[in-house]
């Protein structure tokens, strides 16, 4: 099922055109890998489906980003977008605060008071994202004693404490090691199940190992879009495959 | 390559040499003046300096050290909520590189160099004369307010400027307003910054002399009412040392002037510890 679907999407940073006249649709359940050499506008998409380009004022924007086939850039309520559409950054981004205020944020800021359903929430949320046993004993600790690793598990906690629908992720491993890198893709075909998924990287392995599709950027333009297992053994277009074979970019 | 070197390393030590001694200078100076002061004051510390009435024989310091936390707290109260206040709108609410933003900015910097005379002039013009307040605690408070408003303003601002992004970010990303964006995350986190500009204005506000001479009076007694004139330690001290025969009593003064502000200051310190969970500095 389509969960996002893009519909001639316009961008422009005043009068530079980040995104030119894109359609694409993200399936529901899947994980969708964006790639394409830095500056060809994968981050601007990604910040177009949560608005987080609203705080750019120079950014404007035409065309739809349909949610489950709602135009989120009518009448819907931004802050209620952003709580169905969660967004991991590309460098962990933990608030000053405790490992447990860290994860509460979201749910507070939707009302939830009573101890017992924080507490269960956060556990979830930490067990969701592999960091509960290494932090159960340590909740009340800062977040900023955590490694870069940590920090960034703990950040995808923290977007899944507010129980989004679609998870957004902006090189969401390019800050980390080797073997934090591995946890985090583990995880994520492990969300898919409940989530849909969309993903920036610059690491192709990473997007073969975990895609079910991809998008190849360029420039400002999507190239080709397909089956990551396609894209990636037999891409239609000759610059996705210059692109996925290092010639390029 | 090994010259290189070898002129590199003694380049360092020259600069680490000088550093030091700069350092060195500089903590010394600050020991020597504490010091000085404690050494000439505490001897002269005596229990009549600490009645309750002032009068030329015991010159009592007791009515300003307390008009000197009555004045901190009024002005601190006056200026604290509205330069924060003022300093969130400037810096999360307004657009970056606005116009206005920019000639705000640039008056509260100016304000911020202007003597604290001329503050004193005004203040005079304005709530003794004008309003007809008389020389009182409330003109002398509105004064010092109106004097510290600008730093408090200026620290303010640019401890939440220098909030990284990446925290009003997250917090948007997980659908919290800008309310609660900027009173939950930004603030706690430019806590340490806002209170560093309060203490300094503490300093200004227990240091200052001139402007309260022009507004809150000279009179050694603990005010009744807002509107009484009341003369702060450091206008004590120096009504002392301008008398010229009180000048044991003068140091005895100050250091009850350096012990108040650094109880303040700790205090002070105290409190913000308090208000970010101690998850800064
Ligand atoms: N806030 C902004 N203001 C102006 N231009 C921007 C802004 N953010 C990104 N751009 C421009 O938009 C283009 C796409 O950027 P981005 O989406 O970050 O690319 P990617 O994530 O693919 O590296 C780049 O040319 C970049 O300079
Ligand atoms: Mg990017």
């Amino acid at each position: 099922m389509n969960k996002i679907s893009i519909q001639n999407l316009n961008l422009f940073y005043g009068s530079f055109q980040a995104l030119k006249s894109l359609s694409m649709d993200f399936q529901e359940n899947e994980i969708t890998a964006l790639i394409g050499p830095s500056g060809c506008g994968k981050s601007t998409l990604l910040k177009s489906l949560n608005r987080m380009n609203d705080l750019v004022s120079s950014c404007k924007i035409t065309g739809q980003v349909l949610l489950d086939n709602e135009d989120i850039y009518g009448t819907m309520n931004v802050n209620l977008l952003r709580k169905r559409v969660g967004m991991v950054f590309q460098k962990p981004n933990p608030f000053p605060m405790s490992i447990y205020d860290n994860i509460a944020f979201g749910p507070r800021t939707y009302g939830i008071r009573a101890k017992m359903r924080l507490d269960d929430i956060v556990e979830k949320a930490l067990t969701s994202a592999a960091i509960w046993d290494e932090t159960r004993d340590r909740l009340k600790k800062s977040a900023l004693s955590l490694s870069g690793g940590q920090q960034q598990r703990l950040c995808l906690a923290r977007a899944l404490a507010v129980a989004p629908e679609v998870l957004l992720m902006d090189e969401p491993t390019s800050a980390l090691d080797p073997i934090s890198t591995l946890k985090i893709e583990e995880l994520l075909n492990a969300l898919k199940r409940d989530y849909t998924i969309i993903i920036v990287t610059h690491n192709m392995q990473q997007a073969a190992r975990i895609s079910d599709k991809t998008a190849f950027f360029l420039i400002d333009e999507m190239i080709e879009y397909g089956s990551a297992d396609q894209i990636f053994s037999l891409p239609k277009d000759k610059r996705t495959e210059d692109y996925i074979t290092g010639r390029f970019g | 390559m090994e010259l290189e070197t070898q002129r590199m390393d003694c380049l360092t030590l020259l600069l680490k040499m000088v550093m030091r001694l700069a350092t060195s200078i500089a903590m010394l100076t600050v020991i020597y003046l504490v010091g000085y002061i404690l050494v000439k004051g505490i001897p002269n510390l005596s229990l009549s300096l600490f009645v309750w009435e002032y009068n030329s024989d015991n010159v009592s310091l007791m009515p300003a050290l307390i008009n000197t936390v009555y004045l901190t707290t009024l002005s601190l109260l006056l200026a604290a909520p509205l330069g924060i206040f003022a300093a969130i709108y400037l810096a999360e609410y307004a657009r970056r590189g606005n116009k206005t933003v920019q000639m705000i900015r640039l008056a509260a910097e100016t304000l911020a160099g202007i003597p604290s005379i001329v503050y004193g002039l005004f203040g005079m013009i304005f709530f003794v004369v004008t309003l007809k307040w008389g020389y009182s605690l409330l003109a002398g408070g509105f004064t010092l307010a109106i004097m510290i408003l600008p730093l408090i303003m200026r620290t303010a601002e640019e401890a939440l400027i220098s909030v990284p992004d990446a925290y009003r970010e997250g917090a948007f990303a997980l659908g919290a307003g800008r309310l609660r964006t900027v009173f939950k995350i930004v603030l706690p986190a430019a806590a340490p910054g806002i209170l560093s500009g309060v203490i300094l204005a503490v300093g200004r506000i227990a240091g200052e002399t001139a402007a309260l001479i022009f507004t809150a009076g000279t009179l050694a007694k603990v005010p009744q009412t807002p509107m009484d004139s009341a003369r702060t330690l450091s206008v004590h001290m120096y009504t002392l040392s301008s008398e010229g025969l009180h000048m044991e009593a003068a140091y005895a003064t100050a250091v009850v002037l350096i012990v108040l502000v650094a109880i303040i200051n700790g205090l002070s310190t105290l409190a913000a510890r308090k208000l970010t969970g101690g998850f800064h500095e």
